[in-house]
């Protein structure tokens, strides 16, 4: 964390002892919370290297505790939400912070001063224009699908004009949680001896958001200068190295009601400063990115979603005649579909729930079916798995040996 | 096909019936359109907005209770019948902060939004289905916003007292394929507000029952403050309560956005 971070958590702790300790301003305190448990088994029949988790590759249990305040006029506005998380796995306690932040509300604005999640976009657990940090071990494990999404470290002023809204997100950079070897088991063309040294982005990151309702439509223009999120690695013969090279990015979306669905369509432009020629085959290369999707009810407690996506890769004959030898080859256009179901039962306290993505251009599958079952208001369990199937080389395909089955407990206080 | 053609022309031939009949039961009586039309305006509509905090107690046969709070605000939104709902969820504690909001149209399917704050993602809802339970309850989201007046076609079977009041007895039966085949409704003549309604399946077995439980006057608008659905089938029944009713509060249009779906707005939501 660095300036900005240390800034903007202070305003925001500072701005939450204010609100708790003098009583006229905090109107409402509101203390809540959960226990959850969750462990997932790995099901891929394989050999793992010395040093990964084979058997259960996670197993934690957490409290989230949460605390929300607000002044009567509500101009002043608090979270908190820490996880106290005891990691059996990894064998370590920590606490994390998973929101922690402080509103300013004016008639014509919002100011949001620390931690906080931002989504953007109208995919469904694809993402173009959400740029934001995203947690895939977290993902890849099947914790609650809240925790595929990071805070951000940033302030974020939200100007509304008329009836459009225009958002601004400077934050500090946060990288993503990408899969590493002490939980998964994957190809890496580099040495596993060597030590990893990766520096972070010193500088800001700043996002922008302009959305309104355009003739029924839920329209958004967006632009962002920031950094990749995963790191740009080379090996030298001491050590692993690795930095996070530019990333801007230009896109729009629009969502809106369509042959009794929802239709979704976004596109983005992914501008590699660092490697605009495309032929640094460390860093990834500029990209073009769509996506439509379509939603729709089929019956009263069931929902099916599907999705076609295509990144297309600019300078992908760069990119082919640079490419070390040791890496399979990306296609210059990579598609993906996906599909979501969604059953209820009980009175929706029974819920099936199945995601597909299937890699048409790599020829890989990665399913996500999962059961949740909700004993009270406060008490739900969750059974599912993550399934990795097809060609190795795919980005999918590549998980293969991950595949797993989990169940999470979750008791809401 | 056949039946479903049945169906529609059976009270549309009752009512050319009831209309020719010179000096018939109805002769005295307003037409079933206009009862229906009546009570969903006295029903969904009563003043130019409201607020109310809503409390539903869903009873499974067992006897187990799950319980959901919100706030609810409703604005008519001009001509056409055109309305604007928010919710807000105050419990349970895992769906708190989340969000809802309808653009209620009568000529085409709704606009629906959702707001998730785990992760502050606002989602359009597909609203293809107004049959389909609202939040695990035994309400359709038809029942919470309200349906046209000509979704039905309507027949006043008699006129009655019950508990007291002067009732009109209607039958209504969808006019596209719905959950259900015909409802009976016992409306309330002085104030139009219907104290019972009973649902029927295609083999005409009673499915649903609603009951209004308690009827008062809020800032001189008749309102249901205590209403139940019983599932016959499942023995599974919602009580809702209203409580803090406030009508004609000066609800501003722009707060049926996703502004405030986001930030929701305080001083309305308590």
């Amino acid at each position: 964390m660095d300036t900005l971070g240390i800034i903007t958590l202070s305003i925001a702790t500072a701005a939450m002892v204010a609100g708790v300790k003098s009583e006229a301003v905090a109107e409402t305190l509101e203390l809540s919370g959960f226990v959850q448990a969750h462990v997932a088994t790995r099901t891929s029949d394989v050999d793992c290297p010395v040093g990964t988790e084979c058997d259960v590759p996670f197993n934690d249990q957490r409290v989230q505790l949460k605390a929300e305040a607000n002044n009567e006029a509500g101009s002043l506005a608090f979270l908190g939400k820490v996880d106290l998380i005891h990691d059996q796995v990894l064998e370590e306690n920590k606490a994390e912070v998973r929101e922690l932040y402080a509103d300013y509300n004016a008639d014509s604005f919002t100011v949001r001063g620390g931690r906080q999640i931002i989504t953007w976009g109208v995919g469904d657990l694809l993402f173009i224009n959400d740029i934001f940090p995203k947690d895939w071990v977290a993902f890849y494990s099947g914790l609650p699908m809240e925790y595929l999404k990071r805070g951000s470290d940033a302030a974020k002023l939200d100007l509304y004009l008329g009836s459009t809204t225009l958002e601004v997100v400077v934050s500090d950079f946060r990288a993503d949680r990408l899969p590493d070897s002490r939980q998964f088991v994957m190809a890496s063309p580099f040495s596993p001896s060597l030590p990893r040294n990766i520096d972070e982005p010193a500088g800001q990151e700043i996002a922008l958001k302009y959305s309104g309702n355009l003739g029924g439509w839920d329209s958004a223009v967006y632009a962002s200068r920031g950094y990749y999120r995963a790191p740009a690695l080379t090996e030298t013969a001491t050590e692993v190295h690795g930095s996070y090279a530019r990333l801007n990015t230009l896109g729009a979306s629009l969502s809106g009601a369509f042959a009794n669905g929802v239709l979704n369509l976004e596109a983005g432009y992914y501008d590699s400063e660092d490697d605009r020629s495309g032929d640094n085959p460390t860093i990834e290369n500029s990209q073009a990115r769509f996506l439509i999707g379509y939603s729709r009810q089929v019956g009263q407690e069931t929902q099916i979603g599907a999705q076609a996506y295509a990144e297309w890769m600019q300078d992908h004959n760069a990119y082919q005649r640079t490419l070390p030898s040791g890496f399979s080859p990306r296609d210059e256009v990579r598609t993906v579909a996906t599909l979501r179901f969604t059953q209820r039962y009980l009175h929706q306290t029974l819920t099936f729930n199945l995601f597909a993505f299937w890699g048409l251009s790599e020829d890989d599958t990665y399913i996500i079916p999962s059961a949740r079952y909700a004993f009270s208001d406060d008490l739900w369990a969750e059974l599912g798995a993550n399934i990795f199937s097809g060609s190795r080389s795919g980005m999918f395909g590549a998980m293969g040996d991950n595949d797993n089955v989990y169940l999470s407990v979750r008791y809401a206080f | 096909m056949k039946l479903n053609i049945l169906r529609i022309s059976g009270p549309l031939l009752a009512l050319i019936a009831l209309t020719w009949m010179p000096g018939g039961a109805t002769a005295a009586e307003p037409d079933a359109r206009s009862i229906v039309a009546n009570s969903l305006q006295a029903f969904y509509y009563a003043a130019k907005d409201m607020r109310a905090r809503v409390t539903m107690r869903l009873i499974n046969a067992q006897g187990q209770e799950r319980k959901r709070e919100m706030t609810m605000l409703r604005k008519n939104s001009g001509e056409g019948g055109e309305q604007r709902y928010y919710i807000y969820f105050h419990t349970p504690s895992d769906v708190k902060g989340t969000t809802f909001m309808v653009w209620k149209y009568l000529q085409k399917e709704d606009d629906r939004w959702i707001f998730i704050p785990a992760i502050k993602l606002v989602r359009r809802i597909a609203a293809d289905d107004k049959r389909s339970s609202f939040v695990g309850s035994d309400f359709t989201h038809e029942d919470v916003s309200g349906r046209s007046v000509d979704d039905e076609t309507h027949s006043l079977l008699r006129t009655e007292e019950m508990a007291g009041r002067a009732v009109y007895v209607v039958e209504s039966k969808p006019k596209a394929q719905s959950d259900y085949a015909r409802r009976l409704s016992w409306i309330d003549q002085q104030h139009g507000l219907p104290l019972k309604e009973e649902y029927f399946d295609t083999r005409d077995e009673k499915v649903r029952v609603f009951t209004a439980d308690q009827v008062e006057q809020v800032d001189g608008h008749w309102t249901i403050t205590v209403r139940t659905m019983k599932n016959l089938q499942t023995g599974h029944r919602t009580q809702t309560r209203f409580t803090d009713i406030k009508y004609d509060v000066g609800l501003k249009q722009n707060l049926f956005s996703e502004r405030y779906l986001r930030n929701p707005p305080r001083k309305w939501i308590r």
